[in-house]
């Protein structure tokens, strides 16, 4: 069926649903196939789903906070799609987390009904910035850090993690660009705003320590062929990070290879609960109710 | 499938074009078929089964296209409808029509160019895009990007240098 114009199109008599988007949208992974790959156990792979879906629900959740608050429209707008691109990351790895872990449990479940010490989270995440420079710095770390994470579990075992990860990289590839061109906007611009990056900068280099330090479970499903070895995308982040910096007119900043995992382990800072406090208050106000 | 029956023939020619004409919520000018989502449709003991790709990770209208499926194929007599979520291979703005290109033309939205074919680590670029796109109003290609994100995921805003008109541009991905 076609039609010359959007109005005739919107305006013709079926009973089709156009106007309520994202309401009663369940299950992400519809009719896709659950099986988890030979030699991997699904409570393995449901954590490590949980750790790469965290970070991103946690993320998105930071991004929609400067809603309403963004120095214009426009950033307003990029900052809301990428939220939104991390969003539709994480409901399919928590799904993905809650079909092989053995519970059951729903995207919601995930969201809604754990502790901090639940989360998987890397602690970059969660950190609240008051401060435009501040976020866009923090979202080149990790846009590039997830990124260079993708790359590799396209050829995951895992086909549905695989799938996500090809279709993750395409997404992660402008939130890298648009968050790297504002790095070397605000370094290149005047003295206030490049003493901001800069500062930022140190703050974020200052606790990256763990984005490159494994956990035994990641060690364990990167040896069967199904996650990703965060130690091995060093070099990759070193050349993103030296490549803005240089053309940003900033110092170059020295990574710490020396740290140890702690978010995805469960330990997270205050922060973390300051977040579930509101993304979960709903859901808790009104057991059982669905939106 | 052991044991099931495939129908081939014209209930599943019928049930393909009927998946296929669904319009889409967010640009309704295109079908399913001219954006390029409906990756199969299967007829088989009397169900349909139709597989539908997301064109982002974060489409929130994937509920409405199923249950828009599900109607009309109800409609046209086919009871038993059965949508699923296909991943791989992603959704790809080359996977547009030539129609679809048209119709977004016609409907004042610039088409997108030949989506980046790479393997390897993804380059960084620290530059404005360097895309030329047409004027979808009066053919010029001396636009300008406005932004890169848009009310929706897939668009950019541009401007047009020579008419002067703002009109949006379907990223490729």
């Amino acid at each position: 069926m076609g039609f010359d114009n959007a109005y005739e199109a919107i305006t013709e008599e079926v009973d089709d649903h156009r106007w309520a988007f994202g309401t009663g949208f369940a299950d992400p992974l519809l009719g896709v196939d659950e099986a988890v790959p030979p030699g991997v156990t699904g409570s393995d792979l449901g954590e490590y789903c949980q750790m790469l879906g965290d970070d991103a629900l946690v993320c998105s959740h930071r991004l929609q906070e400067w809603l309403t608050r963004a120095p214009e429209l426009e950033e307003e707008t990029a900052l809301a799609n990428v939220a939104l691109d991390l969003l539709g990351q994480a409901r399919l790895l928590l799904s993905r987390a809650g079909q092989v872990d053995g519970t059951g449990r729903s995207e919601d479940d995930f969201a809604y009904w754990r502790g901090p010490e639940e989360f998987r989270n890397v602690c970059l995440v969660e950190v609240a910035d008051d401060d435009f420079a501040a976020l866009v710095v923090r979202l080149l770390m990790f846009s590039a850090w997830r990124l260079a994470l993708f790359e590799r579990l396209r050829g995951s075992r895992d086909a549905v993690l695989a799938a996500v990860a090809a279709k993750g990289v395409s997404e992660l590839t402008y939130h890298r660009d648009y968050a790297a061109q504002w790095v070397v906007r605000l370094g290149d611009g005047t003295d206030f705003s490049r003493a901001r990056t800069a500062a930022a900068l140190a703050e974020v280099t200052a606790v990256s320590g763990e984005l490159f330090a494994s956990t035994d479970l990641e060690w364990r499903l990167a040896d069967a062929g199904v996650a990703a070895e965060v130690s091995a995308v060093r070099d990759e982040i070193v050349s993103v990070l030296q490549a803005v910096t240089e053309q940003a007119g900033l110092e170059p900043v020295e990574l710490d290879f020396d740290g140890v995992p702690s978010g995805r382990l469960g330990v997270h800072g205050p922060a973390l609960n300051a977040i579930l406090e509101e993304l979960q208050s709903v859901a808790r106000a009104h057991h059982g109710a669905t939106w | 499938m052991t044991g099931s029956t495939q129908v081939r023939g014209p209930d599943l020619e019928r049930a393909r074009a009927i998946a296929g004409s669904v319009p889409d919520p967010e640009l309704p000018m295109l079908t399913l078929d001219d954006l390029g989502i409906l990756r199969d449709v299967s007829v088989a003991d009397g169900v349909v089964e139709v597989g539908l790709t997301p064109t982002y990770l974060g489409c929130p209208a994937l509920a409405e296209m199923r249950r828009d499926v599900v109607d009309r194929l109800g409609a046209a007599g086919f009871a038993q409808v059965r949508v699923r979520t296909v991943l791989a291979p992603p959704w790809s703005s080359d996977d547009i029509t030539p129609a679809g290109r048209r119709k977004l033309a016609a409907a004042g939205i610039a088409p997108p160019g030949p989506a980046p074919r790479r393997t390897g680590p993804v380059p960084l670029s620290l530059g404005p895009s360097r895309r030329l796109v047409q004027c979808p109003q009066c053919g010029s290609d001396t636009s300008t990007q406005t932004a890169a994100f848009s009310a929706t995921a897939c668009k950019a805003l541009y401007r047009c240098q020579a008419c002067a008109e703002p009109f949006e541009y379907v990223k490729e991905i």
